[in-house]
């Protein structure tokens, strides 16, 4: 699977069919998903295969065992620290459907996976990342040390978080709706693109619902025709001579056209429903980067309301000559130094989500024209077929119906 | 000879994509599937009143029928079907001179009138009013009915005359059926719709009287193509004599019932005759007035099951009873499979629907991103996005379209499984006929024995020799009559039998006949349209046709 060019960041340029080492590459494929444990500790194990020429990597491939929340260990980790990327999202944690573990959520979830990975590796950042390093190369022991360590701040305040998460939607539904906040850019751009984001997951995650339930139909209209067929056939051995003939073949064909049906349908909710999903999923991450933007305003903000009042009392204090000026001259000092960091944090993260914006909108385009074009021909392929069978039976009803017309013995 | 005015332009909306096909529409999105079901076949019935305008392309048409086209490029298939989709509608009947190519069944009912005669019978049902009964009700307007006008055009001599107008109520198209299930025992007669008084307080008015003049139309067309009934004289009074309806109406059961009872005690003690007399041979006991014939019949019935001894005449023709297990097999293949055609039809119309849908979205989604892009790109992914949302949206119509379609084919299966009934009806015809002479059977030899032994018994009592010649004269009397009954019986017997023959015959080949011209309608049917949809989506995949080159 040429998974660079399909998640492709494009900025990198790089072919990874090129086999001379000159042009640097790393992929990766998430492989083999096998049962492991019993019961409620049950999980799913995938294979992961390392192909690059990166010096870091010490070789020029590396096989790791990893699990779904070693994933989410990664995209964690990478969220702290690379904040105003957009991270690639994961597929979702399902605790019930975990359970059933049916061959086609597995494949789901191995695509995704595979997907969420490549897409590290291709982006010009990201791939540099220590901790996608560990990820891919580490043993499981260590991966699972470093599992339970956690110091995401998933683990540690998940609480916080999703208040943050919600601020920052009541502020942006605030602004939308005029309500001025104090704690928040007023940069209308910014507006008018968190906006989008936010409408854009509600227009993605209706198509996406049609598009589940087209799968749906799919299968639907496979069964009615087996169940036809068989019914039709029945119905040809009350008739005999070249009726029932025909009619035992309408049924085969019937049945036959069942099973494209049934193809199409795996089809279609692996390669035009599941990456509507992953685009839905995709700008849930996005939400999440507004977030942290929000979040590092605020503290740039806040810092800054503090440093002001910390002025002041400094004026004070050097109006008074007090002792504690010495302390607070380099309290003042601090935070000052707090202030600029966190001003160049926001600002980092303001410049890396404008490039991000960019470069994910190019992306998508991409990615969309590609399902869409997959799409239009998978139907137009299956249509085609269709006709074909049924058109292949015309000649014998033909035939079928002049032997009627002449009357025979 | 139209129809409606609504129907006759049905198959014509059907392929301009840009008006709204509001008939269509509103039929197919009823609440419940089982009632839209009926409103389907109405649907499909209504087609029926239109004409065919003759196709343009009629000669290239046979081509692709029998020999599929390997280039898509030269004329296929599916552009005779659908000659200019986006400008006016037109529907190219495809049909070869000698009528062998048909698919529209209307074509299938001309067709079969056409092969028998020249003499034709067309029937159509329309303008349904509302009328009052003129009756001493204190409420007024509670005794409201509907009339219908029918509309008759023949050149059949007998009915000395071409065309006729006549107005008839529900009412009198149950007389209609019931007399012609008394005249023409042993006859696969097409069942009348439905009394369904239900669905007349549930439906619309409106659309009850639609549903029931449509159903109503269809009744009477069936009557016409049967061999037989077309040439009753019921059916032509029916037809033709104006004002009140003609036929007396036979009397309904439970009075019928209520007179036989009260006949009973006097034929038990002998007042009135107890003999089944040859006039009554000829219609059953049951429903009758002579409850006395119907306690003998029941009883010879269980004679049959349970006695031993076997009868002089039963039902030895092994063709039939043969013929017989192969119709009822017929039934229940029949049953089954128009379960499963009925959903089919309904997933491909779901199918349809949600791919509407899907079309829909994504239309939604090209405006927003149309209206809030900032990049290029956004507009190029409109772009591509506009073009699966359109073609969604027509597939969405052709699927609904081949369902529409689907059905009329489809629907044959439906109406084979009404005659069954009909079937059922001719057969319990002729076992009761079968009945009626073991009855009669059996009360000769009871009554020749009784005559015997009255004949070699010597009159011991004084005087008692003027009774016993009495009772004898009596029993001869009686003998002679229940002779008569009984030959008119064995007549009756025979000539249900030959109505069964030659209708199962007559079954057979126009069921067969039907079939194939179902299937070939159907499998038509699904290969224009899908070929059509096939093409909307090439073209589709063509134009997204640079993402393929990249992700290879």
């Amino acid at each position: 699977m040429n998974a660079l060019q399909r998640s492709g960041s494009g900025s990198m340029a790089q072919s990874p069919r090129s086999s001379t080492s000159q042009a640097p590459y790393l992929t990766v494929s998430v492989t083999d998903p096998a049962k492991m444990g019993n019961g409620v500790q049950a999980y799913i194990s995938y294979k992961v295969i390392t192909k690059t020429n990166f010096p870091e990597y010490q070789g020029p491939e590396k096989i790791v065992i990893r699990r779904y929340s070693d994933f989410v260990w990664l995209r964690d980790r990478l969220f702290e620290r690379y904040k105003g990327i957009f991270i690639p999202p994961l597929p979702e944690k399902s605790t019930v459907e975990k359970f059933r573990f049916s061959a086609e959520f597995i494949e789901m979830r191995r695509q995704a996976l595979d997907v969420f990975v490549n897409r590290i590796a291709s982006h010009h950042e990201l791939q540099q990342s220590e901790d996608l390093r560990t990820f891919l190369l580490e043993d499981e022991q260590t991966m699972e040390r470093e599992r339970s360590q956690e110091t995401g701040i998933f683990k540690k305040k998940p609480a916080d978080f999703m208040q943050i998460f919600k601020d920052v939607q009541s502020r942006v539904s605030d602004v939308v709706l005029g309500k001025e906040k104090p704690v928040e850019e007023s940069n209308p751009e910014y507006e008018k693109q968190k906006n989008y984001i936010f409408q854009l997951e509600d227009h993605l995650a209706e198509a996406q619902k049609h598009a589940y339930r087209l799968v749906k139909r799919h299968r639907e209209l496979g069964q009615s025709l087996s169940d036809f067929g068989k019914a039709v056939k029945l119905l040809g051995t009350c008739e005999g001579n070249s009726l029932g003939k025909a009619f035992s073949e309408l049924g085969a064909k019937s049945e036959l056209l069942s099973i494209k049906l049934q193809r199409e349908a795996h089809h279609l909710l692996m390669r035009f429903e599941e990456p509507l999903k992953d685009y839905v999923r995709a700008v849930q991450s996005i939400k999440a980067t507004i977030a942290e933007r929000a979040n590092a305003f605020r503290h740039h903000c806040e810092l800054a309301e503090t440093i002001k009042f910390k002025e002041i009392d400094l004026n004070k204090l050097r109006l008074t000559r007090s002792e504690k000026l010495a302390d607070a001259e380099r309290e003042y000092e601090q935070l000052k130094a707090d202030g600029k960091e966190s001003k160049r944090k926001f600002e980092t993260i303001v410049k890396l989500m404008n490039e991000e914006i960019a470069r994910f909108q190019e992306q998508k385009t991409i990615d969309m024209g590609v399902v869409f074009h997959e799409f239009a021909e998978g139907q137009a392929h299956l249509a085609k077929s269709i006709a074909e069978a049924w058109r292949s039976l015309l000649p014998k009803l033909e035939a079928c119906s002049s032997s009627l017309e002449t009357p025979d013995a | 000879m139209m129809g409606e005015e609504e129907s006759s332009k049905e198959p014509m909306q059907f392929l301009s994509l840009n008006e709204e096909n509001t008939c269509n529409d509103e039929v197919l999105t009823s609440n419940s599937y089982s009632s839209s079901r009926n409103v389907i076949t109405t649907l499909a019935s209504s087609s029926v009143n239109s004409q065919l305008p003759a196709a343009a392309g009629e000669r290239l048409v046979s081509d692709p029928l029998l020999f599929p086209l390997d280039n898509p490029s030269t004329e296929s298939y599916v552009d005779v079907i659908f000659s200019p989709m986006d400008d006016g509608p037109a529907i190219s009947s495809i049909s070869e001179p000698n009528g062998t190519g048909e698919i529209l069944d209307e074509l299938t009912i001309l067709q079969r009138s056409r092969k028998t005669s020249s003499e034709y019978l067309n029937v159509t049902v329309s303008d349904p009013q509302k009328e009052w009964e003129s009756s001493n009700s204190i409420v007024s307007g509670s005794n409201t009915y509907v009339t219908y006008l029918i509309t008759t055009n023949t050149n059949i001599p007998d009915y000395g005359g071409s065309d006729f107008c006549v107005r008839r109520r529900f009412k009198d198209v149950v007389i209609l059926s019931d007399r012609l299930n008394e005249s023409y025992r042993g006859l696969f007669i097409p069942p009348r719709p439905d009394k369904s008084i239900v669905e007349s307080q549930v439906m619309q008015k409106q659309d009850f009287v639609e549903q029931r003049s449509l159903a109503l139309e269809k009744y009477l067309r069936k009557l016409t193509e049967h061999p037989m009934i077309k040439k009753s004289d019921e059916l032509r009074v029916f037809l033709t004599v104006q004002g009140r309806m003609p036929l007396p109406a036979s009397i309904d059961v439970a009075s019928r019932m209520l007179d036989g009872a009260a006949r009973l005690p006097k034929q038990l003690l002998g007042e009135s005759r107890s003999m089944i007399e040859p006039q009554d041979v000829v219609q059953p006991a049951k429903g009758g007035r002579d409850l006395l014939r119907l306690f003998k019949e029941l009883k010879q019935s269980v004679v049959n099951d349970w006695g031993g001894s076997r009868q002089p005449v039963v039902e030895d023709d092994k063709e039939f009873l043969e013929k017989k297990e192969k119709l009822r097999d017929l039934e229940e293949q029949l049953t089954d499979a128009s379960k499963q055609a009925e959903t089919l039809v309904k997933a491909q119309q779901d199918m349809g629907d949600t791919m509407g849908e899907l079309g829909l979205a994504f239309i939604k989604l090209t405006k927003f991103e149309n209206e809030q892009a900032v990049l290029n790109t956004q507009f190029l992914r409109a772009v591509d996005m506009k073009n699966v949302a359109t073609a969604a949206v027509k597939v969405s119509r052709l699927y609904r379209e081949l369902n529409v379609q689907t059905v009329k084919h489809l629907d044959r299966l439906h109406e084979h499984m009404g005659l069954m009934l009909a079937v059922n009806h001719a057969f319990s015809d002729r076992s009761s006929a079968l009945l009626t002479v073991q009855t009669l059977i059996s009360e000769l030899s009871s009554l020749h024995s009784k005559a015997e032994k009255l004949e070699t018994t010597s009159s011991k009592i004084f005087g008692g020799d003027k009774s016993r010649i009495h009772k004898l004269e009596e029993l001869k009397d009686a003998i002679r009559v229940t002779e008569d009954a009984k030959s008119c019986a064995v007549r009756e017997y025979g000539r249900i039998k030959d109505n069964n023959r030659s209708e199962m015959k007559r079954l057979d080949s126009e069921r067969q006949t039907d079939f194939v011209n179902m299937l070939k309608g159907f499998v038509t049917n699904q290969v224009a349209y899908t070929e059509k949809i096939g093409c909307e989506w090439a073209n589709v995949a063509e134009e997204t046709s640079r993402y393929a080159k990249e992700s290879t």
